[in-house]
């Protein structure tokens, strides 16, 4: 596989590159609310913990770029959709004011959910049309608005690169990693962009178990395929039949004493139902052996949000089953933002066990194969404990089946 | 050949320049339905043979339900059948996947045809001969792998490779470590070594190529263990690919009490070059049919031959031949796994393999690798100038390569089994069973040693002219084929069981009565 190697300026150091903060992406994903769309879900999320990290991701991928080409420009808006983050950066930006902007600057003493909306979103997009590249920070449904915006900028639309800081980040114009998009923006080359497209999921659908995945179109992004995180793909028919011999083995792996946490997704829905248990297809479960054996389990908790999860796996013998966004190769920080950096590291510190059976990663091989080499990502928000997950993992492909693959922190996946 | 030419009068557009192919069609029914009662053959006995009554004990009650048929009839119906596909005799079949498809020559046939009078419950002092040509031909083959024992009890392919995984596990038994329960194998080896290993209970623990195409040897030291069994690889792999850290490998497996097994079924390019034995493998296997020369297996009369070290000899499937000195015996090795075949397996490819060995000898050999190497790098620079092919990892190759048409394919629409079908319009194939589907839009080509310069211009030209067709105008390639006896196939019966008759009574039963 190729690597991207450092090359020679390709945007002039008088260049611009534009900075959008969604300040409420992300916020619904450690209190297992599947996404943030909405006044209500943010005040819900808040009410259980939930703490914006939109911000810190996009001044990660702003110390990146800046580190690489100091003689950029950063234009923005003011306040949580931006400048904070190039402040916490420690970059110099210049501000364009919009009415948005300035409220959420007024709101800047204290975090505040209504301090921004879509609209504010696409506002920002449009103040900010003459720059060279634009970085957006949020999910899926920030990708939408950043579309849309676009969409009514015509021709004199910037591309755009997306900083993956929502619950849902399964659209291809994505970075990898908050450090890979300022890596790619500073590698930028006007003349090489890729159309990439920009799929979202209807959140209430979704929190009721359907996935509904929609194309809402596509952005120009910079053409670096390989340190995007590409769209999500589905799994086949196939592959869900493999997932009742993926559950089988982790079945007959479990211990009794021992709680296991099923992340999202259909193979590990599977597992729950290897045990005779209703656990939930986008949330995350936490669940027990009975002694009885066979299908014997038991829900311990369903659709655990960040705090309660902690709560049930700290001090405890705990093991952690997750399985692979396809065609991202994500296990951590895509859909399970639950897994906080906190519950990552009491699960991994603790108990018996060595490391390697801790955490349980399921995929199909065709899922596996579909990655083109690309190793598995942890992007759980810390990075130190992203490197510390570094190295082979035994990935769960069928029942007495699995195969030895490379993961590593998606921060560092970027020159690849 | 004129291959600037076009066929003017052909009912194709654009016409092909190149050769003129069409296969026949006879709409051939079943040899079954041509039955007609009382209808026979003649069988001309030997000059001066006397005839011999049978004693009832060993006739049959009735007679066989075999279709009664003139032995015309019975030439007709073969050759039409012959002609209705793209037979090894006729094409260039440089494409058959991952199997090696070589020349069988004629005369070997000739060989194997004596055999057919044997009976395989003869008394072993009436068939000193045939046992002499398996006692050679295991010491041969243990001469080309280094191995100390060979069997060629087993079927091949698979079968063998079967009885490879049962003598490892036979092995660690007898050792008292059954607790080794994983056996460890890579993405482009053989599924087949995967597979057999599940079914012989084992854990399976894959491996994936790393950057280079080669198997990751950190994902095995990842691997490996006080679980680990054995690792079963094949090497060059699938990809084409020779794995020059292989002793690394086998090294690393045997630190953790573990037994490396070398499935050669890719070894046309290695004879004579490297031996098993010597990359410190314990067991290997060969297909006779792939490397020997002798007709291909799919599920057929297929012979393998399995390959051990000292230690692993006495869980050889028997049973294997002994000489005394005077005399050949038949003998079962102490801890053997048992027969893995009825009788003495398929004798007639032994023969053949046996007299293909025996035209070569040991320079012969080296030859047919050399030659093999060569025909695949020369085949791979000329399909690499064709726009739209590619081959990943920009690494030298033993004897075939997985290609891609994945850039063709996202400019035309057209995928590569399309144009493997389309190809097949001008007598020549590639099919397209490359699983794990880890090269995208892959075809693999192993020219061997059996093609000339001029066989594999032709085999590139084609490929090059179905690709320039699919720029010009996709939908017409993926309407092919044109000049084949069948168009389209429906595929869908393949899925449902209801739909399928291995035999001819479950065809009447299922779809006449």
């Amino acid at each position: 596989m190729a690597r991207l190697r450092p090359q020679a300026p390709v945007m002039t150091g008088a260049a611009v590159v534009g900075l959008v903060v969604n300040p409420v992406a992300g916020l619904g994903g450690t209190a297992g609310l599947k996404g943030s769309d909405g006044v209500e879900v943010q005040r819900a999320a808040l009410a259980r913990g939930a703490t914006p990290r939109a911000g810190e991701r996009a001044a990660r991928a702003v110390r990146t770029l800046m580190a690489r080409r100091p003689g950029i420009r950063v234009l923005t808006v003011p306040g949580q959709m931006g400048e904070d983050s190039a402040r916490a950066a420690g970059v110099p930006c210049d501000l364009i004011r919009t009415p948005s902007a300035d409220r959420s600057a007024g709101a800047a003493s204290g975090w505040s959910a209504a301090g921004t909306s879509a609209e504010d979103t696409r506002r920002a997009v449009a103040a900010l049309a003459g720059v060279d590249l634009l970085l957006f920070a949020g999910g899926d449904g920030t990708a939408r608005d950043v579309l849309d915006a676009v969409r009514a900028l015509g021709g004199q639309a910037p591309p755009v690169l997306g900083v993956p800081a929502g619950v849902k980040v399964y659209s291809g114009c994505f970075a990898v990693s908050p450090a890979a998009a300022g890596f790619v923006a500073a590698e930028f080359d006007p003349a090489r962009t890729a159309e990439a497209e920009v799929v979202d999921l209807d959140e209430d659908a979704y929190r009721r178990g359907l996935v509904s995945p929609r194309l809402y179109g596509s952005l120009r992004v910079p053409a670096v395929r390989t340190a995007l995180s590409g769209r999500k793909a589905g799994s086949s028919g196939v592959a869900s039949a493999t997932a009742e011999g993926v559950a089988r083995e982790v079945v007959a792996r479990m211990r009794l004493g021992v709680r296991y946490v099923l992340g999202p997704g259909a193979t590990t829905r599977a597992v729950g139902r290897a045990l005779g248990l209703a656990t939930t297809l986008l949330g995350v479960d936490v669940v027990e052996r009975t002694p009885e054996g066979g299908r014997g389990g038991r829900l311990v908790a369903a659709d655990v949000a960040e705090t309660e999860l902690f709560g049930l796996v700290s001090g405890k013998e705990s093991v952690l089953v997750l399985s692979v966004v396809g065609g991202q190769g994500f296990v951590l920080g895509r859909g399970n933002q639950q897994v906080s950096p906190r519950v990552l590291d009491a699960v991994l510190d603790g108990g018996r066990f060595g490391p390697g059976e801790r955490l349980l990663v399921l995929a199909t091989q065709q899922k596996l194969a579909a990655l083109k080499g690309r190793p598995l990502l942890a992007d759980s928000g810390d990075e130190d404990l992203d490197k510390k997950l570094g190295g082979h993992v035994q990935v769960i492909t069928g029942y007495r089946e699995s195969t030895i693959y490379r993961i590593c922190a998606a921060s560092e996946e970027f020159d690849r | 050949m004129n291959t600037t030419e076009s066929f003017a009068e052909l009912p194709v557009t654009p016409k092909p320049p190149l050769r003129r192919f069409h296969q026949a069609r006879w709409d051939e029914p079943i040899i079954f339905e041509l039955s007609a009662p009382g209808r026979r053959g003649i069988a001309v006995p030997e000059p001066g043979a006397p005839r011999v009554e049978l004693p009832d004990s060993v006739s049959r009650a009735q007679p066989p339900k075999l279709p009664e048929m003139s032995q015309l009839h019975v030439l007709r119906h073969y050759l039409r059948l012959s002609q209705e596909n793209l037979g090894a005799d006729l094409n260039i079949d440089v494409g058959q996947g991952t199997c090696t498809m070589k020349y069988s020559p004629k005369v070997n046939d000739r060989f194997a045809a004596a055999i057919a009078e044997l009976h395989p419950l003869q008394h072993e002092d009436t068939v000193q001969g045939v046992l002499e040509i398996y006692w050679r031909l295991e010491r041969m083959l243990g001469e080309i792998s280094g191995m100390a024992r060979v069997s060629l009890q087993p079927g091949s392919g698979s079968a063998a490779i079967y009885a490879n995984i049962a003598m490892i596990r036979a092995y660690h038994a007898a050792r008292g470590e059954a607790r080794r329960d994983q056996v460890i194998t890579t993405m482009f080896s053989h599924p087949s070594n995967a597979a057999c290993a599940k079914t012989a209970g084992y854990e399976v623990i894959t491996l994936m190529p790393d950057a280079d195409g080669l198997p990751d040897i950190e994902a095995l030291r990842a691997a490996v263990g006080p679980r680990t069994a054995a690792l079963m690889i094949t090497n060059p792999e699938d990809t084409g690919i020779f794995n020059p850290r292989i002793r690394e490998f086998v090294d690393l497996v045997h630190e953790a009490g573990g037994l490396a097994c070398y499935d050669q079924a890719n070894a046309n390019g290695i004879l004579g070059i490297t031996r098993a034995r010597d990359a410190g493998f314990d067991l290997c296997h060969f297909n006779l049919h792939k490397t020997f020369s002798t007709p291909h297996a799919c599920g057929g009369p297929a012979a393998g031959a399995c390959g051990v070290s000292e230690d692993l000899a006495p869980f050889l499937p028997g049973p294997v031949v002994a000489f005394d000195g005077e005399s050949y015996h038949l003998e079962t090795p102490p801890a053997s796994i048992g027969k893995v075949r009825p009788f003495l397996g398929v004798t007639p490819n032994i023969v053949r393999a046996y007299a293909w060995i025996m035209a070569l000898g040991a320079e012969g050999l080296r030859q047919v690798a050399e030659t093999a190497v060569l025909n695949n790098n020369y085949l791979m620079h000329k399909i690499l100038q064709i726009p739209g092919a590619s081959a990943p990892w920009d690494r030298r190759r033993v004897e075939q390569v997985r290609y891609s048409w994945q850039e063709l394919s996202e400019q035309t629409g057209v995928h590569s089994e399309e144009i493997g079908v389309r190809a097949a319009d001008f007598g020549v194939h590639y099919w397209t069973s490359h699983h794990p589907y880890v090269v995208p839009e892959p075809f693999t080509l192993e020219p061997t040693e059996s093609y000339s310069k001029e066989d594999l211009d032709e085999y590139a030209l084609i490929l090059a002219h179905v690709a320039e067709e699919a720029r010009r105008d996709p939908e017409f390639v993926k309407g092919a084929p044109y000049n084949q006896t069948v168009h389209k196939i429906d595929m869908t019966p393949l899925d449902d069981p209801k739909e399928w008759a291995p035999t001819w009574r479950a065809y009447v039963r299922k779809h006449l009565s």
